[in-house]
């Protein structure tokens, strides 16, 4: 840890402040970003790239949805809840996006502790992260059985446009793949943490990276609920 | 303890067995050797494809290929030399072997993810191959795979070309970004002492700005994939409108063709500069050593990378000019397309002034430089033309554009790949090339190259419309067919030479002359490694330390004309590498 910085003293006099400590980080040698390990690096590049798929899948919808002649289904019918005779627009949605955003907070939640060593809280906290998760894409599958016994498929939809069921298809089933991966990957972090792995690394920063990935996921998901959904 | 990530705090057990060292490899050397070998056999399958074009082109009465073929192997022939010889080669072989060596890593950061990406390469590698057997052979549909063309009846490959054409690229882009996200990360977190990253080669700036575009550029082609294949497969209707073919009503309607053309461009045009950046970064430290001068302007370059690769991220509709967008995005598009020049110009001033009054040594990897930017200014300045709408819109899908590109992105940088192997082929074998055949090489295909592709300029003015299988030569005059014999016999002898460079290399490899750990007297790390080939973890006991940049060359008052980068510093100012004694800061070249 000693001799980290180089130059400290190589830079200009007008800087100050944060633009001097942005401009000492990437002038720096070895790390452009210190205390940042390798592993937590990568997962940002990671989904920095991620989000330029999700971007485009958002931009591809949105072109096929100008050019196509049909006209787009409204959203809150196809996606309304009949309870005790009354339709609720929108409703298994909004419980799904309440869902995953309170499943970031037990995540946040699970990297706090696992910070403070606290190992059987850690581990709790992700199993109800990924208990979220699992019933998030649980009611995924109950949403598309829903669709698919309306009669729509990727290649026709009977309330409209056929890009409809195209992209309702394509994006939700791409990120309801992101969400299963997480709860898969969460699962592993969560065996591990309770294993002691990380008590015994001295270092919890494996919960943190899988929760940069998770909250990337429930973020998209809100993109995806404002684009695809509420428009 | 966070940051324990620095390079020593790692344990490099060497492995052992001859499948652990040379297969199931994590040691970056062997992964690029791997990557390198595998791009370039399947390059020579994508020049063996582009031989057999030439033939009909000339001879159009041989018969040797039928109009269905032609497709096929024009498609294969771009995909591969784009994707899977520059792309993996520039970044999987040159930035797999040099990145950690140039910054005093011991290896990338994630070994065993850099091997599962070379295994990812060679499976797209083999899924494309694949399709030349499948029952419709390859996809026909041109490089760019344009729907609704691609995956309609009548075009050859429209049924299994196509879907294993898109798997492979998939795959391929899996690929490339586990690579990419190893090669960025290593540049950014696991640099030597002293590395910072305005003392890294031009080699280094190049690949890492370059891997960062291909994280940002292939999610555009996936996308696109993905969209096709369900086309393709499931009847969506993302690209399709609503066709009639054969008299058929297809079961398409409402998506649109053009958004495939924005996804693939989007890609497309970054493509380019993926390429073309790597090159940049090699042929910088390639004039600056082999010229023994410091690097002219080398913060002028850095920034010139990371501009043109900023800047191509919004100039992609330029391919699209004819495609019946609007055209008042055309104009937008043509003035960010000019704007590029201004870097692109500082680059290669750039180049000229740090050949200006340097001690020349014209050895092979410095033909191949020189070679490189003339040519590099040749594609370039035809690309001022086709930016340009008005003057686009005669000359689009002619052989013009053929020429402008195949100068620009096909022959430039493979020069590059050329003068990359024979500099550094030292170091990955601890052999000399063959001189000799190298200059051989050089000159038949520098020159060859020329003779090839400046007739294909007048014959795109002449109307000459590229993809064309066969031509009435009613509408163009005859002697448009003579041109055409003349270059197909050049092609087919500057083919035929690349098997001296092949033959070269083999024979180098095990026969050349031995060349010592630093043939060339350069500064940068890679030549300071204790063993030629670098053994594993590359740097014995102790990582590096670096003291200056990387183009100390004919330092006054130094005892030899270059001065290795772990050199200290001397003065009161050691230590202080950005201070006043860096000649490049002070212009005093």
């Amino acid at each position: 840890m000693v001799e980290r910085r180089l130059e400290e003293n190589a830079q200009p006099e007008t800087l100050s402040g944060e633009w001097r400590s942005l401009v000492n980080d990437w002038s720096a040698d070895r790390e452009a970003f210190p205390k940042v390990s390798w592993n937590k690096t990568m997962m940002w590049i990671f989904l920095l790239s991620d989000v330029f798929v999700f971007t485009l899948l958002l931009v591809g919808y949105m072109a096929v949805r100008l050019t196509t002649q049909e006209a787009w289904p409204d959203t809150g019918e196809v996606f309304a809840l009949t309870i005790m005779g009354h339709d609720f627009p929108l409703l298994l949605i909004a419980i799904m996006t309440f869902i995953l955003i309170t499943s970031s907070g037990t995540m946040a939640m699970a990297v706090n502790f696992g910070y403070r060593r606290n190992r059987k809280m850690a581990a709790l906290f992700l199993l109800f992260t990924v208990l979220l998760g699992a019933s998030f894409v649980g009611m995924q599958a109950y949403e598309w059985t829903d669709l698919i016994q309306k009669g729509v498929r990727p290649w026709e939809n009977p309330m409209g446009a056929p890009q409809f069921g195209a992209v309702f298809f394509m994006i939700t089933g791409f990120h309801g793949l992101h969400v299963s991966i997480g709860v898969i990957y969460l699962l592993t972090v969560a065996i591990k943490v309770l294993k002691g792995d990380y008590d015994r690394r001295g270092n919890y920063e494996p919960v943190e990276v899988a929760g940069l990935y998770w909250h990337f996921v429930d973020l998209v998901w809100v993109f995806i609920f404002a684009f695809f959904y509420l428009l | 303890m966070v940051t324990v990530a620095s390079a020593d705090a790692h344990e490099h057990h060497e492995p052992q067995s001859f499948i652990t060292k040379y297969v199931w490899s994590q040691d970056h050397k062997v992964i690029a050797i791997q990557y390198s070998l595998t791009a370039i056999a399947v390059g020579l399958v994508a020049l063996v494809l582009s031989g057999l074009m030439r033939i009909q082109l000339g001879f159009p009465d041989s018969g040797l290929v039928d109009a269905s073929s032609y497709y096929q192997f024009m498609t294969l022939h771009g995909m591969i030399m784009v994707i899977y010889l520059l792309t993996a080669l520039f970044l999987g072989g040159f930035g797999n072997y040099l990145i950690p060596l140039m910054v005093g890593a011991r290896d990338m950061v994630f070994p065993y993810l850099n091997m599962l990406s070379y295994w990812f390469y060679l499976v797209s590698v083999l899924v494309l191959m694949a399709s030349f057997f499948v029952p419709d052979g390859p996809t026909g549909a041109g490089w760019t795979l344009y729907p609704p063309q691609a995956i309609t009846g009548g075009t050859p490959g429209a049924d299994w070309g196509i879907l294993t054409m898109l798997l492979s690229l998939a795959i391929f882009i899996v690929a490339a970004t586990m690579g990419s996200l190893n090669y960025v990360t290593t540049v950014l977190q696991a640099r030597t002492k002293g590395m910072t990253l305005m003392r890294m080669p031009l080699t280094v700036w190049g690949i890492f700005v370059a891997s960062i575009m291909a994280l940002l550029a292939f999610p555009a082609l996936f996308v696109a994939a993905v969209m096709m294949m369900l086309d393709a497969t499931m009847g969506t209707s993302f690209f399709m409108p609503a066709i009639i073919a054969m008299g058929q009503q297809l079961p398409h309607e409402g998506g649109s063709p053009l958004l495939f053309q924005h996804l693939f461009w989007f890609f497309g045009h970054p493509e380019v500069y993926i390429v073309a950046l790597p090159a940049f970064g090699l042929v910088s430290d390639l004039i600056s050593t082999h010229a023994r001068k410091n690097i002219f302007g080398y913060h002028m370059m850095v920034w010139a990378i990371v501009i043109i690769g900023g800047l191509s991220f919004f100039v992609w509709a330029h391919h699209m000019y004819v495609s019946g967008m609007n055209l008042s995005f055309g104009f937008f598009f043509a003035i960010s397309t000019l704007v590029i020049a201004v870097p692109t110009a500082i680059k290669v001033y750039n180049w000229i002034l740090t050949l200006w009054k340097g001690d020349i040594h014209l050895t092979v990897p410095m033909l191949y430089a020189i070679g490189f930017v003339v040519t590099f200014v040749v594609g370039g300045l035809t690309g001022l033309f086709l930016g340009n709408v008005i003057v686009d819109i005669p000359l689009a899908d002619t052989y013009f554009v053929v020429a402008h590109f195949h100068m620009v992105m096909g022959v430039a940088p493979i020069l590059v790949v050329f003068g990359g192997i024979h500099h550094w082929f030292p170091k990955v074998t601890g052999r000399m090339m063959n001189d000799t055949l190298g200059r051989l090489h050089f000159w038949i295909t520098f020159l060859g190259t020329y003779v090839i592709f400046f007739p294909m300029h007048y014959l795109g003015v002449l109307g000459m419309p590229r993809r064309y299988f066969d031509y009435d030569y009613e509408f163009i005059p005859q002697s448009a067919l003579d041109l055409n014999t003349f270059i197909t016999i050049v092609a087919l002898v500057v083919a035929a030479a690349q098997i001296l460079f092949l033959y070269n290399m083999i024979w180098s490899a095990f026969r050349g002359r031995p060349s010592g750990g630093n043939p060339w007297g350069a500064t940068s790390l890679e030549w300071q490694t204790p063993q030629t080939p670098p053994g594993h973890g590359n740097w014995g006991p102790a990582v590096p330390e670096v003291h200056r940049w990387a183009y100390d060359y004919n330092v006054p008052g130094a005892s030899a004309d270059f001065v290795p980068q772990t050199e200290p510093q001397r003065g009161p100012s050691q230590g202080h590498g950005h201070g006043p004694e860096q000649p490049g800061e002070k212009g005093h070249s």
